[in-house]
């Protein structure tokens, strides 16, 4: 074959292109390789997750699963874990609550509403988050009253230097055997929406808007049907009580944990605040104008109109703020919050692991960020404009 | 004849003046005046115990005997003119960029002197000696505006001047044992306002050559290409800074030869680097989806080549699209180099905690933080401020 129409064919240079691209890739890959086996070799390293068996030996502040520091360093890490994804779960959760009540404040005709929504926004979308987490944690938990002093806000939720005590529900020992009458209110409720679906395709007129109180009704029924058969309910106010030096009861957040809840919550919100704002304003004026003219009320006008169309646009930047605020969360380290960021930093400084540890740190996070994405893409397909 | 009764009537209700304000903006209906009352006593309650605070309880003398810490951090007192030279030779781009570009400029230049004046005023109150630099600062910015506005070829020097600057900033800063009045300065003495701004820039410019590259490798027709950028862009993207910048900190040694051991700032600096390039290509990415597909056909039939078509007809409409959304990316790494605390650099929060641990100071938590929040906040407002100005007079998404 002719070696100079080899050089002019397209398609040759391209996989040369690659092959050049993937031989220098190996090449590099090869060299940071032999330069790790050697500076390991001289600190006198090896590679391996054999110690992650090793007993961990350092207490870990707060855990939820147990713990104790006889458990490997394996367990230790999970412990982390299992605090990333709780911390980042309630943040995500709350943060959308905070963020869709100061977006739509931004938005309000009040004026007081409107600067009080535009201060938080800007104030906090400017300022760093490492540095608000310190301030919460430093400058106003820590900060707060001794626990006899407690600041007491109605529910009773009691804010003390040790923390959060707020009320909670303990179970009793009928919890268990409430269960099945919980589960079958959750089941009732899904079998009246599939009735009155299939009744509706039936039916030549819209159903009378009052079968939806069946909703309430028959869940209710079903928890009342408990009551005859259990003789208390399945949980128990448990208020937090001043006894001796401490609180008793209700639940307690160490000051890490609100700090840190709090901090990615309101730093998060913000963000959110912008994105249901602007999601709201960019939907046509046109639409709302057209809506009135139909005759839909206000109300009717902002929930079948306005919103579904505003949460098209909002779900894929809201899933890049979830993605930020489970990251963020690695800043816990700051205020002495044990995630697996932490945690991890510290089994890296017993082990001296380094390779191992980032890998592990890594493959965690890109999980949880791979993982959140695909069930808000799945939430994106669903509500996406079907076009005919 | 009778008498018309001139009927009462109510005059209308006012609609300019401070009452029609309120009622139109705070009281319009029942539910805004629940709104409006609530919202009115929470300021209060949190206004109150604030304003009290601040003005009896704080103690602002922390911030005044911490203030050169905050901006340079322990960087040596007796080579802090370097600081002051880089800020004048920045002072004079500033006022040769207003006089060459007029309008672009103008929103940062306005700022910067504005600024200027507002320490002048601020050393003057307090009776620091700075005032005099401030001085400089400012008369070398409104000198070097009047020359622009007659400087011969004005643009190329101006452009020429930013370029060389960021460099020799960094000359500047980190001196050279070879020459005599500028002895080295290493960088963990480097702190402060100092050490944020300098991560933040070589954090942004060093990552846009490697931004633009991974934009066009991940549209590339090439597989191999496109799916290492992908990747690796993901993989950035896809773990929190902080485990980058503890890679760059911890690993990177690792990787390296057994000689080559870079400073913490330096590693810091490779951290932000990589991290911002994997936002960056998604900007980028972002710009050039965004160029018709007739720019392209245009290119071809005119007989560019492929690189051709792409550096010169694609990649400048594709910048040019991405401005704001890089503006972004500046002020958001601003805020990102305060991660450096953790991997043990003095930038200002970190600085924030030192000065805590000083036995004058104990206790000033709140303070101090909000002395931080306001540099921050401050910085942040009156860089979207001037990149609004250089927004508008590009006409970006109008033309």
């Amino acid at each position: 074959m002719d070696i100079k129409a080899l050089w002019r064919d397209i398609r040759f240079l391209k996989i040369l292109a690659q092959v050049i691209f993937v031989l220098v890739l190996a090449l590099a890959a090869g060299y940071l390789y032999f330069n790790v086996t050697n500076n390991l070799a001289r600190q006198g390293l090896t590679m391996g997750y054999g110690f992650m068996k090793n007993p961990a030996s350092f207490g870990i502040g707060e855990s939820f699963i147990p713990y104790e520091p006889s458990n490997t360093y394996a367990r230790a890490l999970l412990v982390g874990l299992v605090n990333t994804l709780v911390i980042s779960a309630l943040g995500i959760v709350l943060t959308t609550v905070v963020g869709v009540l100061a977006g739509v404040a931004r938005l309000s005709s009040n004026w007081l509403i409107n600067k009080f929504a535009a201060a938080y926004v800007g104030v906090i979308r400017n300022t760093p988050l490492l540095l608000q987490l310190m301030f919460w944690y430093f400058g106003v938990i820590i900060q707060l009253p001794a626990v006899r002093q407690a600041i007491e806000l109605p529910g009773p939720v009691f804010l003390t230097q040790r923390g959060v005590y707020m009320i909670w529900g303990e179970e009793t020992s009928t919890f268990p055997a409430w269960r099945i009458f919980v589960l079958l209110a959750l089941i009732s409720i899904f079998v009246i929406w599939f009735i009155l679906r299939s009744a509706q395709k039936r039916a030549s007129v819209p159903l009378s808007p009052w079968w939806n109180l069946t909703y309430l009704l028959v869940p209710v029924l079903i928890i009342w049907i408990g009551f005859v058969f259990q003789p208390e309910p399945p949980l128990r106010a448990s208020v937090p009580e001043l006894t001796g030096l401490n609180f008793r009861g209700g639940l307690r957040l160490t000051p890490e944990f609100a700090a840190l809840l709090f901090g990615l919550v309101v730093y998060t919100g913000a963000f959110i605040a912008e994105i249901v704002r602007a999601g709201i304003q960019a939907v046509s004026r046109g639409q709302v104008e057209a809506a009135r003219s139909l005759g839909l009320t206000t109300g009717q006008t902002l929930r079948l109109v306005v919103f579904p169309q505003a949460l098209r646009i909002m779900v894929p930047p809201v899933t890049s703020q979830y993605l930020n605020l489970a990251k963020n969360s690695s800043l816990a380290i700051a205020i002495g919050f044990p995630d697996l960021f932490s945690v991890a930093g510290t089994v890296f400084n017993q082990t001296g692991a380094a390779i191992e540890i980032i890998t592990i740190m890594m493959l965690s996070y890109l999980s949880i960020s791979l993982f959140t994405s695909i069930l808000m893409n799945i939430y994106n397909t669903r509500i996406q404009l079907v076009e005919r | 004849m009778a008498v018309i009764d001139a009927v009462e009537m109510k005059p209308p209700r006012l609609t300019v003046g401070p009452l029609a304000w309120l009622r139109k903006n705070l009281f319009s209906t029942w539910y805004n005046v629940v709104l409006t009352l609530l919202a009115a006593w929470l300021l209060y309650l949190f206004l109150k115990p604030a304003i009290e605070w601040a003005t009896t309880e704080a103690r602002w003398g922390v911030i005044e005997a911490n203030l050169t810490l905050f901006m340079v951090g322990q960087y040596p007192r007796d080579q802090i003119g370097r600081v002051w030279l880089s800020i004048f030779i920045l002072a004079a781009l500033i006022g040769l960029s207003w006089g060459v570009w007029k309008n672009a400029a103008r929103g940062f230049a306005l700022i910067a002197l504005g600024a200027g004046v507002a320490f002048i005023l601020i050393a003057l109150f307090f009776g620091w000696d700075v005032w005099v630099e401030w001085l400089i600062a400012v008369v070398s910015l409104l000198g070097f505006y009047g020359m622009g506005l007659y400087l011969p070829r004005g643009r190329l020097v101006a452009a020429i001047g930013w370029f060389v600057y960021f460099p020799f900033l960094f000359f500047l800063i980190a001196g050279n044992p070879y020459i005599a009045t500028l002895p080295p300065v290493p960088s963990n003495l480097w702190g402060g306002l100092l050490l944020t701004l300098l991560l933040t820039i070589v954090g942004n410019f060093g990552a846009l050559p490697l931004g633009i590259l991974l934009a066009l490798g991940r549209r590339s027709k090439l597989p191999v290409i496109r799916y290492f950028s992908i990747g690796f862009i993901e993989l950035i993207r896809g773990v929190p800074l902080i485990t980058i910048l503890y890679m760059a900190a911890v690993l990177l040694p690792y990787f390296l030869p057994i000689d080559i051991r870079p400073d913490q700032v330096v590693r810091a600096m490779i951290g932000f680097i990589i991290f911002e390039a994997a936002y960056q290509a998604e900007n980028v990415r972002g710009g050039l989806q965004a160029v018709d597909r007739g720019q392209y056909e245009a290119a071809h039939a005119l007989g560019l080549n492929g690189a051709q078509t792409t550096v010169l007809i694609i990649l400048p409409q594709a910048l040019r699209a991405v401005v704001p959304a890089l503006f972004n990316s500046f002020i958001s790494l601003f805020k990102d180099t305060s991660l450096v605390a953790i991997i043990g650099l003095f930038e200002i929060v970190r600085i924030a905690r030192s000065i805590l641990a000083q036995s004058d100071w104990l206790g000033t938590h709140r303070e101090v933080f909000l002395f931080a929040f306001v540099i921050y906040w401050a910085f942040n407002l009156a860089f979207t401020y001037g990149s609004r100005r250089v927004e508008e007079a590009l006409g970006v998404g109008k033309r």
